[in-house]
């Protein structure tokens, strides 16, 4: 296999929980946001990395474009470990990082028309004089499918739909390899997703893009991506190529996620329904990340927290009862 | 679960209801003659888009608009006989929570955040049913149990922002439920929470339902909640309900262009991941630039001439399946000329 | 051809914005009213006594204390100075005082206020020094800063900046960081945008306009504030008309003469709320979501 474009080794991110006294003392514990994440995404691959709200995976992204600093573990983008670069020397790489945001509208300066948002990210990175920038403006926003007329405009005047565009734009326009997508549908009526989701996959293909998809839905993240990690806890708990993972999926947890999946044709068939909620991960939380919520977890589970192992070719899991099954 | 009885007495019917805003220039239909009746103990869904005039409706219900601006109203809506839209609005707050309770998708806003949760759902007790504050604490504990919280004593103790957004969501149907309201309004009660918790919620909806025997309008933009958990299904688009049937049927035939749209665009677990996915293209059009024929004339694929100028009957297809479109009769007979 | 066309839609679009944006100034009223209540005023100031003859400290023995008149239409003092002209170079005073003050106050306050925002150890050291400014109560400390550095014009002037730049100070702060943490100011960070240039592309626009709105108040209250202290002594050296001296020298024949309060107390009033409501204006059409956008009832 070839060397990957990213690679994340053993990612932590931890918050303090203060006692009653506040910053006074030492925090009480930490909630571990991410606890030793590693994945790796292919040129012009996307990765589709999907779990519940609050288990670490807008904070993974948030940390490869520097806007989270995690306490331990390495991001490598071409070899160079991006969490050791200082800001200088992170600026040319950035120009291969970007961000889609959920929220596009509020990710747009309300003071500058679309042209100048635009134009930004070209300026910033010295690319070009003006008449060249406007070109590359006026190309950017007829690829995305807003018509040119939009240049004057103020982003607050636009559909939540065309704001995602210009998301998508703005992101685009420095020709990055690898974007990172932040839920970039979720906030978008089900007509207009779809009409996204398309234009997202014609310009990775055009552009040779790398994606990483972060989404809760796993009918998005499965059509989008070419490989999926799922996300509990701040860890993977599954990690295989789109295919393989629904044709043959290991842990409990994912396999709740599938059936929460709409399926109008037959009955749903429920494999698994999940009680409970999302426990948080503290200094003291021990055993399997989804014990707690686990219909088949066993004392093994409470105590000893299983790795993420090969158990098929390309097909990952963290579950102690999916050992046997890898070995037979 | 899917089959109430037809016999059962209605509890609410809308007929023709306009709700008007006023504009800069002229009057803006958010609500655009909607027919919508719910018996006793029927789950009843309304899904659409933003700007369907789903939420605009459900408040219509409740009267929660008559602060606002300049609001008008067509049409009635009977609430047990009684018309509501012509009641004066102190004696709303008689069924308002009481007769007809709603919960809302942030529950976090809608719970008053300097209050316990016991304090809060006390005060509604003792308020509508006169109860002590003993027995008031009693029934809170009560209706927590019943909405599956793990620890109701000690969640009583706590502040809104203590819990998870799927035990606030409880919590605001436990405190719905309190006065044991003959409808219950839930307007995309859901969409705020994590698929897994959805799924307890949702079920949670289903389970009262049965128990309790009240009527639900459920609202919300997503297609799978319904399927879920609705007896009969009404499709709104920009003010109009253009499709209306039971679950199971719609989803099996859907006959509204826009509809079957809705639900070939998600992506689901079969859809072909390398096609592209099909879309309704275009967007939703704004309230002052409403077509002037079929609404959605200006997204469909089908649409002609007819279907710009003139607006289209309701034209029923099987009994209690209704579609307001000009092409479906055409469609159907298109299609028996394939077979 | 295409080319053509969509030019021709853009600059249809820039004219409409243009036409959007000057509907919302013109429907603004206490932006109007305000600011052409305030301009009125500026203008007597600045014309009447231009083309004027009377002197504002010629005293005229004979006319103490006139009633109000054709002849003076504000009426005399009790040494016989006409009012209405005392009044308007009262209004030259106060305003280039209270004027100075605001973009005093306003300039250095953004300047502490910003880097408190991005040096935290900065942040507490210039917030504690407010936060002792703002304990003391604002006319006790300018009364004080008057008595050790003496009454002149100046010293007015830099007592009551001293007065207002917290104030100023801890709104540029609180506006900088909410500016900070949202998700444009994020993208930025994503795109490689350096800290200056955030600074100057995205915090300060963000916080101008709640700074001319504040400026434009404290125009307001330094003019409450400047005839306080010259009404107590402790502002402008006494012959020199300014609206706190006149209305002090007034004190002494109020019961016989009112007219020589009313008249200057009442001129004092509009022009604050002139100011005010000119703030009251801008905050609303400053608004950066309703650029390009009508106005809504």
């Amino acid at each position: 296999m070839t060397k990957p474009l990213l690679e994340i080794k053993n990612l932590k991110k931890q918050y303090p929980i203060y006692g009653p006294m506040g910053k006074m003392f030492r925090p009480k514990t930490h909630m571990n946001a991410v606890a030793g994440l590693s994945l790796e995404i292919h040129e012009k691959e996307t990765y589709g990395l999907v779990g519940e709200s609050g288990c670490g995976k807008s904070t993974t992204g948030r940390s490869i474009v520097k806007l989270v600093t995690p306490d331990e573990g390495e991001i490598l983008y071409q070899g160079s470990d991006l969490l050791k670069l200082s800001n200088r020397e992170y600026k040319p790489l950035c120009r291969d990082l970007q961000m889609i945001f959920q929220d596009s509208l509020s990710s747009m300066n309300p003071r500058q028309r679309i042209g100048q948002i635009l134009e930004e990210p070209l300026i910033i990175h010295e690319m070009g004089d003006a008449d060249e920038r406007r070109r590359q403006v006026m190309e950017i926003l007829t690829k995305v499918g807003l018509s040119e007329e939009y240049f004057f405009r103020y982003p607050h005047e636009l559909s939540g739909g065309q704001v995602q565009r210009l998301g998508i734009a703005r992101a685009l326009i420095i020709k990055p390899k690898l974007i990172i997508c932040d839920e970039p549908v979720s906030a978008l009526d089900v007509s207009i997703q779809a009409q996204i989701l398309n234009t997202l996959t014609s310009l990775q293909k055009e552009m040779d893009l790398s994606l990483l998809f972060i989404s809760h839905d796993i009918g998005v993240v499965r059509y989008i991506s070419k490989r999926i990690g799922v996300m509990y806890l701040g860890t993977l708990v599954e990690e295989a190529d789109t295919e393989e993972l629904f044709a043959n999926t290991l842990h409990p947890y994912t396999k709740a996620l599938l059936a929460s999946v709409p399926d109008f044709s037959v009955a749903k068939k429920r494999e698994v329904v999940l009680k409970g909620e999302q426990p948080v991960r503290t200094d003291e939380f021990r055993g399997c990340v989804f014990h707690t919520r686990c219909p088949y977890a066993t004392e093994k589970c409470k105590t000893e927290q299983p790795e993420l192992r090969e158990i098929a070719p390309g097909h990952k899991a963290a579950c102690h009862l999916c050992e046997g099954a890898g070995n037979a | 679960m899917k089959n109430v009885e037809n016999q059962s007495q209605v509890l609410l019917e809308i007929k023709d209801l306009r709700v008007l805003f006023q504009g800069r220039k002229k009057l803006l239909p958010a609500v655009d003659g909607v027919n919508l009746s719910i018996r006793q103990g029927e789950i009843v869904g309304v899904v659409g888009e933003s700007g369907s005039g789903k939420s605009v409706m459900s408040q219509t219900i409740l009267r929660l608009r008559e602060h606002e601006s300049e609001v008008q109203y067509e049409g009635s809506i009977l609430f047990d006989g009684q018309d509501i839209l012509k009641l004066p609005l102190a004696s709303m707050s008689k069924i308002r929570g009481n007769q007809i309770s709603v919960i809302f998708q942030d529950p976090l806003t809608s719970l008053n955040p300097v209050y316990t949760v016991g304090n809060q759902m006390s005060e509604v007790l003792m308020l509508h049913k006169k109860m002590s504050k003993q027995e008031a604490r009693e029934k809170s504990i009560e209706l927590l149990n019943l909405t599956g919280i793990p620890s109701p004593e000690r969640c009583i103790k706590q502040y809104p922002f203590e819990l998870s957004g799927g035990m606030q969501q409880r919590v605001m149907i436990a405190m719905a439920l309190a006065c044991e309201p003959k409808l219950l309004i839930a307007d995309e009660p859901t969409t705020a929470l994590d698929v897994t918790i959805q799924e307890q919620i949702l079920d949670l909806i289903v389970e009262l339902n049965k128990k309790l025997g009240m009527s639900v309008l459920f609202i919300t933009h997503d297609l799978s909640a319904m399927a879920q958990l609705c007896h009969s299904v009404r499709v709104m688009y920009l003010g109009q309900i253009v499709e209306e049937a039971a679950t199971a049927e719609l989803f099996a035939c859907p006959s509204h262009p826009y509809t079957r749209g809705l639900l070939s665009c998600i992506p689901r677990l079969d859809t072909d991941r390398e096609e592209e996915l099909p879309v309704i293209p275009g967007v939703v059009p704004p309230l002052t630039d409403v077509p002037v024929g079929c609404h959605f004339c200006t997204r469909c694929t089908l649409a002609d001439e007819k279907c710009r100028e003139e607006e289209p009957p309701v034209t029923e297809v099987t009994p209690g399946h209704k579609v307001k479109c000009w092409k479906y009769g055409q469609t159907e007979k298109e299609k028996e000329a394939v077979q | 051809m295409a080319a053509a066309t969509t030019s021709e839609v853009n600059n249809k679009i820039l004219k409409e914005q243009k036409e959007i944006r000057r509907e919302n100034l013109l429907t603004n009223s206490r932006l109007m009213i305000g600011f052409l209540g305030f301009v009125f005023i500026v203008l007597c100031a600045v014309l009447i006594p231009m083309f004027s003859s009377v002197d504002p400290n010629e005293m005229e023995i004979s006319a103490r204390l006139t009633p109000p008149s054709l002849h003076h239409i504000f009426g005399t003092d009790e040494f016989g100075r006409d009012l209405f002209i005392r009044v308007l170079y009262g209004a030259r005073v106060s305003l280039c005082v209270s004027s100075l003050v605001a973009v005093l106050s306003a300039i250095i306050g953004t300047i502490i206020g910003i880097y408190a925002s991005f040096f935290k150890l900065l942040d507490h050291i210039l917030m504690r020094i407010c936060d002792g400014l703002i304990a003391i109560p604002g006319m006790l400390l300018a009364i004080a800063l008057m008595a050790a550095f003496g009454n002149t014009s100046w010293t007015v002037v830099v007592a009551l900046t001293i007065v207002y730049t917290p104030s100023v100070a801890r709104m540029v702060r609180a506006s900088a960081l909410v500016t900070k943490e949202q998700t444009f100011v994020e993208a930025a960070k994503v795109q490689g945008a350096s800290n200056v240039r955030i600074l100057c592309k995205l915090i300060f626009p963000s916080v101008i306009s709640p700074l001319i709105v504040q400026a434009s108040f404290i125009f307001a209250q330094s003019i409450i504030a400047e005839a306080s202290l010259s009404f107590l002594g402790a502002g402008i050296p006494a012959p020199a008309a300014s609206w706190g001296n006149i209305l002090q020298a007034s004190k002494t024949v109020l019961t016989k003469a009112p007219w020589t309060a009313v008249f200057p107390g009442i001129i004092v009033i509009l022009c604050v709320l002139c100011l005010n409501l000119l703030g009251d204006g801008l905050r609303d059409y400053l608004d950066p979501h309703m650029i390009g956008r009508r106005k809504s009832k």
